[in-house]
């Protein structure tokens, strides 16, 4: 079976999803940045910058950790942790905003801005901000600003401003509703840093881009570790669904390679929860048709996790497409497995994992019994859990 | 057949006088004075209506209009009731009504039900602020066909190409946004530039009337925008006026309603 896979189509369509459904303003906006994307990315002095910051700023390439305690606990072949964790700044996201920053400056645009749930993205859009000397602005929800406080604090020691979103359920939903109006209110100046791969055409397919590079080293580290060619198993975690897409995408045309994806059950699919793809169905939000958990009067719905990153009420369009075509496997785990997620890898790995990473950790326990006892597997360790700290011990 | 909208605003512009459109969202301040609205800026004298259906997420809207959605959405309006509100405004009323709204809950409805259900209601067409032409086939195709029009928008960074095509495909009049910004945004101190932007559009937009929203307070904004088009709109101010209103506990709903008369009639 050859997939041959190439969506996005030159409308940002992945199947039925995708598109950009923007006010008119935005239009332009996103064709400058497609443009730029598309003249920039294959150019080699881009590439250049791009590479060395990845390698002497990012910290890359990221390890690919052995877990053999790990693996010893749950009775599995291999299991091999991808750590993104170790990036600076502490997660994924990074990857992407050194990505996207190159680019707005290419484009001479003077003004940052972004979204954030967690505080991951928006900490790492301040970060490389910083580093270019650009403005920078980070709308984020008003109750996660409470929770991740930490990294609040950070993005202002960093020099950003961190706006808050009073309006709606005060989350990165509303967070990215105020990014978006603050956009179309400043189009000319500003370069939006969408911090997954949701969001209007072109950002999907350029996210995406700028995280390949994390599917690209773990192919070469588990030859390398293994002399396989592929893993057998991919496990990511879903909010927005940036860091799955960057580890599963090189391996799409390889139907060998089995992918899971996993959403924040929160307290329970029957409760409430941030499973989008499991619980949800076909809209638009944010610019994007996608999956997303709505009534049934096409109102956006809250959604629940105790992990700010994956609380968000819509996922990326590319895994909408990937879960109807069959090509991925879509899980939901709970707020309470995410909980014993981080203590299962903390005690057997020494490794303490964001509360979004522990949902891929706690998944474990599904999918081992249903794969072959010698399989590779690689979980992307999206990032690593002290922002969580606070959380974790109001919890346990 | 030319549409309800479009025989009106003909008939306006051979009698050289500029159309005013009256925005109000559904359910705001409660679904129960919809129709108490809808009467009130009628008898103002308003040449046509838009009448916003609520979403959670209005991208692009300022501070009041996002207001009026939250709280017409925690009073419990719903899609169907919207379309009520527009049966009952129907059997006294021939001005013409847009729904504005966003595609989500049309997408929800089912856009071939939804058309046929708004034509049947006596509404006049649609405008949607995040369905650009790319994405409009579905919602174009059934609006068609039960003869609504479907406007679509301009904004001053459209390049010019891109206007006419927008001219080519808009049915009622094209919507020309007057800043690149979010309903209710302030508009007194671009008057010039907006003025630039407004000559530069009528003169790529030939087959479609013009007119122009977003930012318009008073007769004075609407007097001055209007010279290259023909007619404004008027929302975020309507709604901060109905806002107003309804905090004054001294005033009695036959009140609340005779001064929005007034405020519209005010406007042009
Ligand atoms: C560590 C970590 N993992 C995962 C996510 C979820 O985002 P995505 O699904 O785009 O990877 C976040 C988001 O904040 C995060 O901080």
């Amino acid at each position: 079976m050859n997939l041959n896979y190439n969506a996005p189509d030159e409308n940002g369509r992945f199947g039925p999803y995708g598109g950009a459904f923007v006010p008119e303003v935005l239009i332009p906006e996103l064709r400058a940045v497609q443009a730029a994307f598309e003249q920039f990315w294959p150019d080699a002095e881009f590439q250049n910058q791009y590479l060395h910051l990845l390698k002497t700023y990012v910290g890359r390439p990221t390890a690919l950790t052995f877990a053999e305690r790990l693996s010893e606990e749950l009775g599995a072949g291999r299991i091999f942790l991808k750590r993104e964790d170790l990036c600076h700044t502490g997660a994924h996201k990074i990857n992407n905003t050194i990505g996207q920053i190159l680019l707005a400056r290419r484009m001479g645009k003077t003004r940052i801005i972004a979204e954030t749930g967690a505080g991951q993205h928006g900490v790492a859009t301040a970060t490389v901000a910083a580093r270019f000397g650009l403005q920078c602005v980070v709308y984020m929800g008003a109750e996660d600003m409470k929770r991740q406080a930490l990294n609040v604090a950070r993005m202002q020691l960093l020099g950003a401003e961190v706006r808050p979103a009073t309006s709606g359920s005060q989350t990165l939903k509303d967070a990215t509703n105020e990014a978006i109006r603050d956009w179309v209110s400043n189009p000319s100046d500003t370069f939006y840093i969408i911090g997954s791969v949701v969001g209007p055409h072109p950002y999907p397919m350029m996210v995406r881009t700028f995280h390949q590079v994390i599917g690209e080293e773990v192919q070469l580290q588990v030859k390398d570790k293994t002399g396989k060619n592929f893993p057998d198993v991919l496990i990511a975690c879903v909010g927005g669904g940036s860091n799955a897409i960057g580890m599963f995408y090189p391996f799409i045309n390889h139907p060998e390679v089995k992918m899971f994806g996993v959403e924040a059950a929160g307290e329970g699919l029957d409760e409430q929860h941030a499973a989008t793809l499991s619980k949800g169905s076909m809209g638009v939000l944010h610019g994007a048709m996608s999956y997303l958990l709505q009534d049934h009067e096409g109102q956006i719905s809250l959604a629940h996790s105790i992990s700010a990153g994956l609380d968000y009420p819509g996922v990326g369009p590319e895994h909408s497409w990937l879960m109807d075509l069959g090509r991925v496997t879509y899980l939901a785990e709970t707020d309470e497995a995410a909980l014993r997620g981080v203590i299962l890898l903390s005690k057997t790995e020494g490794i303490i994992p964001a509360l979004e990473t522990a949902h891929a950790i706690a998944a474990l326990e599904k999918i081992v019994p249903k794969v072959a006892s010698d399989s590779v597997i690689v979980v992307n360790c999206s990032g690593r859990g002290d922002k969580d700290m606070q959380t974790i011990m109001d919890h346990l | 057949m030319s549409s309800r909208l479009t025989t009106t605003l003909h008939a306006l512009q051979t009698q050289g006088k500029k159309a005013m459109g009256i925005f109000l969202t559904s359910g705001f301040p409660h679904p129960s004075v919809t129709n108490l609205l809808l009467d009130a800026v009628d008898r103002g004298g308003t040449d046509f209506i838009e009448l916003g259906m609520p979403h959670s997420d209005p991208l692009a809207e300022g501070v009041p209009i996002q207001h009026s959605s939250t709280c017409a959405l925690q009073a419990g309006v719903t899609m169907q009731d919207t379309l009520n509100a527009v049966i009952a405004f129907r059997k006294h009323s021939d001005t013409p009504l847009l729904l504005m709204g966003y595609i989500n809950p049309i997408l929800r409805f089912g856009v071939e039900e939804f058309c046929r259900q708004a034509a049947d209601a006596g509404v006049d067409g649609f405008i949607i602020p995040d369905l650009p032409p790319l994405e409009s086939a579905p919602l174009r195709a059934h609006a068609q066909e039960k003869g609504l029009d479907l406007v679509f928008l301009v904004a001053p960074n459209t390049p010019a190409e891109r206007m006419k095509e927008i001219d080519r495909i808009s049915n009622g009049f094209v919507y020309c946004v007057s800043i690149t910004g979010l309903t209710g945004t302030g508009i007194t101190e671009r008057m010039e530039a907006i003025n630039t932007y407004l000559k530069h559009a009528r003169q790529l937009i030939t087959s479609n009337p013009l007119l122009v929203g977003f930012g318009i307070q008073t007769r004075k904004d609407a007097q001055r925008l209007s010279k290259h088009t023909d007619g404004f709109i008027v929302g975020s101010a309507v709604i901060k006026q109905i806002e107003q209103l309804w905090a004054r506990p001294d005033l009695s709903l036959t009140e609340r309603g005779r001064l929005l008369t007034q405020f519209v009639h005010s406007l042009k």
